[in-house]
């Protein structure tokens, strides 16, 4: 039987040439929400697992140049935890929050829910929305990558096989700002998204919207931004007609498939219901009102 | 003697104390089927057939037996062959050479995750690789899920030698309908030809599984004489026993059977699985083999309960009095027959004095596993079609549908369709008690929607054993028979203290093995507080005979100048003597000079269970832009004859109506083309979490059952029967929707708001 | 070396152990550690029975690599009466007859005080959602759900909840 190896480095040096030196298959580990699983389940068959926790920097939260860095490896419970973060990305904390139980808050982080590349990874959108950028370390170096650009198909990333993300950057938020992120599932925990949409957007002092990104999650191979449904959106107030293009062009957005968790015709008519409901928690927050999320 | 008296009479039987086998349990000592081990223990493990259907051509384990630590490999080569015939046990029919085939599949594997051999292997790690190592052969062949495409000719078919029963003439061809079965009562014709108002439905349930917490999971050790002992987590340690050694043709002394804690069983509990495997890899290896189940290996080959389609017909005059109902059920068996379509065409229409009735039930297998009791099995199937053809009848007579049922509902005298005489029940109680609570008139908000349904249960008794011994210092062991599922430890010791006048903290329950207490049916059909209670009660009386009999001695008095009264002998009037008066402790530190240790056993089959009816109450919110609902407020009343320990029936009511909340709205199978079970997970297959449900309100009526000393009706099967129909009615109530289909969730809800929309 | 050796802290004792990288701290509890309150539901994270506090975490066993155990800090469902004195979650779940067949009772324990540890006086919803990991089958939640608010209660001194 091939042996698994397990390797904790304590330097990001260490840790791309455990990755570069690998003879067969390697896996990184943050928390392990889903790798363990996977493991069990014989989906991987690794030969090596990385773990990247003791890396100086995966883990921990810091404000730079008013934005925030987290630590890649930064598990959901210390984002939740952090109230400047909350107050500022609201949205990107409650869909890391969404996933899984408390239990798994205490082990899954931002950078595992992306490299995992589930089209239904509930931070996902919500980081899109938000603009995040991931900053990737490897043998070549570091580059920082749109957020959007790292998941490239279920269970597939664009990361080299020496590469890991060091670290997620939100970015700072200008006035009357906010975002948000819903998902749909059929209970009111514990389950993937059958849709999920996050929403990010800039108001005038009027409530006119000036900028705005809605991202939907699990309706397409990979989480899709939806410049129509932005569209939609900017240089309006939210008013019946702007939602009713927006729950159209959400709804155009989507490349669902039916599978266990719901169909396309369902999938694609409650991506509309999401954007219009997330859109709504964003505006209301962007004019500096507190909403509860989900 | 009878207890049955007003509850201040009652010193302990009617409190809340804290349960004997608590502590344990919430510090993490309990020993559960998995959390045993014994020196030099291996592991077991089962390879399943990943196909649907198919026929096993060869199976090579020669690669596996080379593996450095594995210890031995079983196939179906390795169990006697059994024949064909019904036995009947408990709650329903059991054929032994099924049970044998379905712990290991002969010649044909008949669904995914069927066991087709077993290896046992000093690590876990080892018999994971040894399970790849065996090489099975399959040709596979068509498969069949649905129960109506089971039926339909042409389908293909699972046992060439089923010829279905109760058909006239015998069928000539093999089929997957195993039987059918029907009940009539007077003259449905001539009923519906009477009606003012006809409602008809077809309905369909999906499969559910009971999905307790605990996989199954047992420990099995043979030693070289054949003397064998197996622990494991059932309902039933002498069914273990009796099952196995039918399974393996060994003699039944032969075997000593453990119970271990059991993390949940629900019905699914009452057969074998992995037992026998794990004994007969035991005696191949000569080391003990534990064995455990994985949570998909829980969904995919233990029995859920049927799904099914159901066809409803029921006529009424304008008044509401109903005057024909017409019912035809087809419930899926799994691989093997034995459905529990028998109760399914009982128990829709016990509940209802109705003059006209035909039922007829079909048995039908599939590639799907074998069903398994689930908590009144059959009953919430049947109920839920019937329920919800009773709310629609209630709408179309613009009649309140607690009226309705009022109208109808059985009352003692009423004859069932299959015959019985009902007798002591408490349906009607019920309705008077759930029409005055205040759930039933509170205001509702646009959007939100207000069911009620109803379910009866029969409950059994049967086959039980109780021994009540005193010990040395006075104390007091209570030994019955029957695993503690959910608190019966605390009701036999309860029952047990009551008698003898002694508090509850000097009586310690425990559950025996089958080696040292009296043989016991399984813990099923709600009847451990009824019938091990009977049986713990007598041996209680016996041992205050006894009691009594020891101070008459000490005293030198004849017995009948003794009484027996808080706990203590007194002598009876001032004739009898002034003695003062003897407790447990100072008797039975005179036990050996009066005649040696005291202590009773008593085994009987217990008769006159009573029926169990109950009435929920169920209030929902529905997002009709996504189909999902919202249990809002739940009240689940119920005739529980006497509540020995109110919080464990209430626990037992909260619990059965979560289930049936889960089973109304999220539950189901899904099976991809090949025959595939695609949600083998907690993950996917939903059960209800903290945050999906209220506080449900569990409401006592209690009609005492006069065929038990202290009035006791079982309670832990009739709560899963009305949910899902009382969810369903709720959803009519918010929506104007009847959801014919279960389980109605979300994108089966948003699709019914789309037709009615494109209808208008 | 063919297995990890791994030294830690499990409910306040200093503790080495041997494991392979793919058996889980749940594995480890279990099966080398015979700390058998830990119980496997799932080993998918799932149905919370598996619930122990790792450095101040509330984290699923099942889902933690044993070797990770390296250095850390681990309370399980036996470590947390304090010797024969149980902890108040505890009495509330007796007192509540919060359990019936007392599988997922261990995972709920644990959930129960690390909730309490971080929230004193979580609302019924709160406790709901923060519970929402543990599965259970048997009692519907309702008497669980009862004796938290009454633990939370009495934690904080407060008279008993209703």
């Amino acid at each position: 039987m091939q042996r698994l190896n397990y390797a904790a480095p304590k330097t990001v040096n260490e840790a791309v040439s455990l990755l570069a030196g690998a003879s067969g298959p390697a896996k990184l580990m943050s928390g392990g929400t889903d790798l363990l699983v996977q493991l069990r389940s014989g989906r991987l068959k690794p030969e090596l697992i990385v773990d990247l926790k003791h890396v100086p920097g995966l883990i921990g939260i810091r404000e730079e140049a008013g934005g925030f860095v987290i630590g890649a490896s930064t598990p959901g419970a210390t984002l939740e935890a952090h109230a400047g973060l909350k107050a500022a990305w609201p949205g990107v904390v409650e869909a890391m929050d969404l996933i899984g139980s408390e239990q798994i808050q205490g082990r899954a982080s931002l950078a595992g829910n992306l490299c995992n590349a589930s089209p239904a990874a509930d931070s996902v959108p919500a980081m899109i929305a938000a603009g995040a950028v991931a900053v990737v370390v490897g043998a070549k170096g570091r580059r920082e990558v749109p957020v959007e650009a790292i998941p490239t198909a279920p269970g597939r990333t664009s990361l080299a096989k020496d590469e890991f993300i060091l670290e997620i950057r939100l970015p700072p938020r200008p006035a009357h700002s906010g975002d948000a992120y819903l998902r749909f599932i059929p209970r009111t925990e514990m389950d993937i998204a059958v849709v999920g949409c996050g929403v990010n957007v800039t108001l005038d002092a009027a409530g006119v919207c000036t900028a705005a990104r809605v991202v939907l999650g699990a309706v397409a191979p990979t989480a899709v931004l939806v410049p129509a449904a932005a569209a939609a959106l900017i240089g309006h107030k939210l008013d019946a007609a702007t939602l009713a293009k927006l729950d159209a062009a959400a709804q155009a957005a989507c490349k669902p498939i039916t599978d266990k968790r719901g169909t396309i015709e369902y999938r694609t008519k409650v991506a509309g219901v999401m954007a219009r409901r997330t859109a709504a928690i964003a505006f209301e927050r962007a004019q500096g009102r507190a909403v509860k999320g989900h | 003697m009878n207890y049955i008296v007003p509850q201040s009479e009652l010193k302990i039987v009617g409190t809340r104390p804290v349960r004997p086998d608590g502590v344990d349990k919430v510090t993490g000592r309990a020993t559960f089927g998995a959390d045993m081990t014994l020196p030099g223990m291996i592991w077991g493990k089962v390879k399943r057939s990943p196909h649907a259907h198919a026929r096993i051509v060869s199976i090579d384990a020669s690669k596996a037996l080379a593996l450095p630590g594995v210890k031995a490999v079983v196939t179906a080569a390795d169990f006697p062959e059994i024949a064909n015939e019904e036995a009947f046990v408990g709650e329903g029919p059991m054929n032994f050479r099924d049970l044998s085939r379905n712990c290991m599949a002969r010649d044909k594997a008949l669904y995914e995750g069927h066991a087709v051999a077993a290896v046992a292997a000093t690590s876990q790690a080892i018999a994971d690789e040894a399970i790849e190592l065996i090489d099975v052969r399959y040709e596979v062949l068509p498969h069949v899920i649905d129960v109506e495409a089971a039926m339909a000719p042409g389908a293909p078919v699972l046992h060439e030698d089923m010829f279905t029963t109760g058909v006239e003439p015998k069928p000539a061809k093999p089929s997957n309908i195993a039987k059918r079965v029907s009940f009539t009562k007077g003259d449905v014709a001539a009923g519906f030809a009477e009606a003012d108002v006809i409602v008809e439905g077809r309905y369909t349930t999906q499969p559910v599984h009971q999905a307790y917490i605990e996989p199954h999971a047992c420990v099995a050790a043979v030693s070289a004489d054949g003397q064998a002992q197996i622990y494991s987590s059932t309902q039933g340690q002498f069914m273990v026993r009796a099952y196995s050694a039918k399974v393996l043709g060994w003699e039944i002394a032969n075997l000593r059977s453990y119970p271990m804690e059991i993390g949940g069983g629900f019905g699914g509990k009452t057969v074998v699985y992995l037992e026998p495997l794990a004994l007969l890899l035991a005696q191949k290896s000569g080391r003990p083999v534990k064995m455990m189940m994985t949570r998909e290996d829980v969904f995919r080959a233990s029995g859920p309960t049927s799904g099914a389609v159901i066809e409803v017909k029921i006529g009424a005059k304008r008044d509401g009095a109903i005057v024909a109902a017409r019912e035809v059920l087809k419930y899926q068996a799994g691989a093997f027959a034995g459905s529990p379509i028998g109760p399914g065409c009982m128990c829709g229409l016990a509940l209802y004095d109705l003059p006209n009735v035909e039922v007829i039930g079909y048995d039908v297998v599939s590639n799907r596993p074998k069903v398994a009791a689930y908590r009144a099995p059959g009953a919430p199937i049947t109920s839920f079609a019937i329920e919800s053809a009773l709310d629609e009848l209630a709408c179309k007579l613009n009649i309140d549908p607690l009226a309705l049922r009022e109208m109808n509902g059985a009352r003692d005298g009423t004859k069932t369709h299959y015959g019985v005489t009902h007798k002591d029940i408490g349906f009607l109680s019920v309705l008077e008690a759930a029409r005055s609570h205040p759930h039933y008139k509170a205001p509702l908000q646009p959007g939100q929607g207000r069911g009620i349904a109803c379910g009866f249960w029969f409950n059994i008794g049967g086959e039980s054993s109780g021994a009540v011994h005193v010990n040395e210092d006075g104390s007091v062991s209570v030994v019955s028979g029957n695993p503690d599922i959910g608190g019966s430890r605390a009701s036999m010791a309860m029952m047990a203290a009551e008698v003898l006048g002694v508090p509850m903290d000097q009586v310690r329950p425990i559950v025996g093995d089958t080696a040292s207490i009296g043989f016991s049916f399984l813990t099923g059909g709600s009847r451990v507080t009824f019938a091990t209670g009977m049986a713990v009660t007598q041996a209680a009386e016996k041992v205050v005979d006894q009691l009594k009999t020891r101070a008459a001695q000490i005293w030198d008095i004849p017995v009948d100048a003794v009484e027996w009264k808080d706990g203590k002998a007194w002598p009876a009037g001032l004739n009898a003597g002034a003695f003062e008066p003897l407790s447990v402790a100072q008797i039975a530190l005179k036990a050996g000079r009066t005649g040696g240790p005291i202590g009773s056993e008593v085994s009987l089959n217990a008769q006159g269970a009573g029926a169990g009816f109950g009435c929920h109450i169920c209030d929902v919110e529905v997002d009709k832009e996504t189909g999902h609902v919202k249990i809002l407020r739940y009240t689940a009343i119920q005739d529980v004859g006497k509540a020995i320990h109110p919080a464990y029936v209430e626990g037992q009511i909260q619990g059965g109506a979560a289930q049936g909340i889960g089973w109304a709205l999220n539950e189901e199978y899904i099976y991809d083309k090949n025959g595939k079970l695609e949600n083998a997970g907690f993950l996917d297959y939903r059960v209800p979490v903290a945050s999906d449900l209220p506080l449900i309100e569990a409401v006592m009526v209690e009609v005492p059952n006069p065929r038990h000393p202290f009035g006791v009706r079982g309670v832990g099967e009739v709560p899963i029967v009305p949910p899902m129909a009382a969810v369903a009615n709720a959803v009519r109530s918010a929506t104007g929707l009847r959801m014919e289909h279960l389980p109605i969730s979300p994108p089966k809800l948003r699709a019914a708001v789309d037709a009615e929309a494109k209808a208008g | 070396m063919s297995k990890h050796h791994v030294t830690t802290t499990i409910n306040g004792e200093a503790v080495e152990f041997l494991c392979e990288t793919q058996e889980t701290l749940l594995d480890v509890l279990r099966n080398t550690l015979n700390l058998t309150g830990s119980k496997e539901g799932c080993a998918s994270g799932d149905c919370g029975a598996c619930t122990v506090i790792m450095d101040g975490k509330m984290v699923c066993s099942c889902l933690v690599l044993g070797v990770e155990a390296e250095g850390s800090s681990v309370t399980t469902v036996e470590g947390i009466a304090d010797g024969e004195t149980l902890h108040p979650v505890q009495r509330k779940f007796l007192e509540h007859a919060a359990l019936q067949c007392g599988f997922c009772t261990p995972g709920f324990i644990v959930a129960t005080k690390a909730l309490l540890d971080a929230n004193p006086n979580p609302t019924e919803e709160e406790a709901r959602y923060w519970l929402a990991g543990n599965l259970c089958r048997c009692t519907g939640y309702d008497k669980i759900i009862r004796a938290v608010m009454d633990a939370a209660a009495e934690m904080r001194g407060e008279a008993r909840a209703a």
